[in-house]
């Protein structure tokens, strides 16, 4: 029988995985807007098992909220990251470093 | 029912129509060209909507079923917010038709991150919290990169992009976990279910959301996004970062950690601790050895959020009370700070080298006895307003039995009066040279300097009256 800690557990595990993919990425940029979408979706499947749990509907509309905004900020940060690529050249996350300190 | 849900927002409705009218108004006709007259109305609108939230706002009324709180903790963000986003629009338009920066969307922007900031402040639902802080911080994000061409301003918006989301999503995060473990999203309900005791998974909750916020009022040790981004943005932007959104956050602070975890103070208050005592120390000593004046700016912003999250350790009504009067007083710094790094060109180019400031009394002497009493008022030189705001923090986290974070707090302060006297040295006493900064320059610069000096020294009397107020917001919000 699959209960709630198994749910919250595989969302554990892909924030998880979500925040290593952000700190641990060297290659590109595109992979840190993939560990974002990772974390998000991790805390879906949090709201969506919670929900389901306590018998609350409240759980699932949070869920399409986050999801919708999700959309709206994976469109605005590869806008941002087409800009920066016409600067730049380049989307290596090693290259994001005119300013340091 | 539904009319006087909309009633009570109406608001945050006013502003967003606006904000979407203009769109399409200045999209199907002159476009770029509306751009000034926009500013100037976007900053009358805002002025205007600060004015009709704090006189005729009374009382605490809810709606949408708790979803959406008007107190008078709300208001009185709600009013700093809109005057300092006003004032800050109004001292951008100059600066941005200069270097040809001034879209139409900017002040569209502006307002739709204020009507986020305003959801923010006035959540009272783990929902309407996170509409309102993306709502803001998307917009955010567009104006960190206005500048398409700079590979400085699309990196700074590429940082605080990511950055964001991460907090973002670490703060979702933590609201998920507090909705499993209290079965509500609604603040009233998380209070109820904390009335006992703090299950660990609420306790998990509150860390998450906590270090979410952490981030977004720039609170070490999540802070490493704020210099760059401070440094890359157009220096107009940069100013909005500076002001408004920190008031937004740390009153979102505020709220979510009274109204909702109320109960547990104690588990709390460790947490914010922690990070005001870790925020005061890294942006007083991190700040001196920067030359880049934003920079500088971005530190001295973190080393302030300490301050303000001192107030807010403090747990009591007076510690929150003691946050709302340091927000102001720091809002009414920066923007006359900015006002000066605004005014900084050399042949009509943007400077923000410190050094340039050398012998900087001798050309301009009234600008600089401006900045000297603004910079003095940064280090919490009495008798300048913003010692009176670090004394009331100080105060409240001193009674709150927080003493060793009050000693810290004014070790901490004395370390970072350094970079801010250090400024003044060269202003008044740097060595002679000859590229010397332009004089002159916007009078609407002028003016906000010089009336933002002029409120750090006559402030003192009674502080504009805004004591009382505060205080009333305080007792709004904790009870």
């Amino acid at each position: 029988m699959i209960g709630l800690e198994h749910y919250l557990t595989v969302a554990a595990a892909l924030f998880v995985i979500g925040i290593f993919g952000l700190f641990l990425n060297r290659k590109n940029v595109i992979i840190l807007l993939m560990s974002i979408e990772l974390m998000l979706l991790a805390v879906n499947i949090n709201l969506v098992a919670f929900s389901s749990f306590l018998g609350d509907l409240v759980g699932q509309v949070f869920t399409l909220f986050v999801l919708t905004v999700a959309a709206a900020e994976a469109a605005i940060g590869l806008a941002i990251l087409v800009c920066f690529f016409r600067n730049r050249g380049t989307i290596d996350v090693e290259d994001v470093n005119v300013m340091k300190g | 029912m539904l009319s006087q849900d909309l009633n009570t927002i109406l608001p945050e409705i006013v502003l967003s129509l606006f904000a979407m009218g203009a769109l399409l108004g200045a999209v199907y006709t002159v476009k770029d060209r509306a751009a000034p007259l926009l500013v100037w109305i976007t900053s009358g609108l805002f002025v205007a909507v600060a004015f009709w939230i704090g006189t005729t706002g009374q009382g605490t009324t809810t709606a949408f079923n708790g979803m959406f709180v008007d107190d008078a903790f709300a208001r009185f963000a709600k009013v700093a917010i809109l005057l300092s986003a006003a004032a800050v629009l109004l001292m951008s338009q100059d600066y941005m038709q200069k270097r040809d920066l001034l879209r139409f969307e900017y002040p569209i922007l502006i307002a739709l991150a204020v009507v986020g900031m305003m959801m923010m402040v006035s959540a009272g639902d783990l929902m309407s919290l996170y509409m309102g802080l993306e709502l803001q911080s998307l917009a955010l994000y567009v104006v960190a990169s206005l500048r398409r061409d700079s590979i400085k301003s699309t990196e700074a918006g590429l940082k605080y992009f990511v950055l964001g989301a991460l907090s973002s999503g670490l703060l979702l995060y933590g609201a998920s976990l507090t909705y499993g473990f209290a079965g509500t999203t609604s603040f009233a309900g998380i209070i109820e279910a904390t009335q006992d005791d703090v299950s660990l998974g609420l306790l998990f909750g509150l860390v998450f959301l906590s270090a979410g916020f952490a981030f977004k009022v720039s609170a070490a040790p999540f802070h490493m996004w704020t210099p760059d981004v401070y440094e890359g943005s157009p220096t107009p932007v940069t100013a909005v970062f500076a002001t408004a959104p920190k008031v937004a956050a740390m009153a979102l602070f505020a709220r979510v950690m009274h109204d909702a975890f109320g109960n547990s103070v104690g588990d709390w208050q460790q947490i914010v601790a922690f990070l005001s005592v870790v925020s005061m120390f890294l942006g007083a000593i991190a700040a001196i050895g920067q030359t880049d004046i934003k920079r500088l700016m971005a530190y001295s912003s973190i080393a302030h959020m300490g301050f303000a999250l001192m107030g807010l350790a403090a747990g009591t009504a007076f510690g929150v009370q003691a946050m709302l009067v340091y927000l102001a007083i720091y809002v009414a710094m920066n923007i006359g700070t900015f006002a000066f790094i605004l005014s900084m060109e050399k042949d009509g180019m943007p400077v923000t080298n410190i050094a340039s400031l050398n012998m900087y009394s001798k050309r301009e002497p009234l600008k600089a006895l401006a900045m000297l009493v603004l910079l003095f008022s940064l280090a919490g030189v009495p008798p300048m307003l913003g010692f009176f705001g670090k004394f009331y923090v100080l105060q409240a986290a001193y009674e709150a039995g927080l003493a060793w974070l009050a000693v810290a707090g004014v070790v901490a302060s004395v370390i970072g009066a350094f970079y801010y006297l250090r400024i003044v040295f060269f202003m008044y006493f740097g060595a002679e040279h000859d590229d010397h900064l332009d004089t002159g320059g916007s009078p609407v610069l002028w003016g906000f300097l010089v009336a933002s000096a002029t409120v750090m020294v006559i402030g003192v009397v009674n502080l504009f009256g805004i004591e009382p107020l505060a205080a009333a917001a305080s007792v709004a919000l904790v009870n």
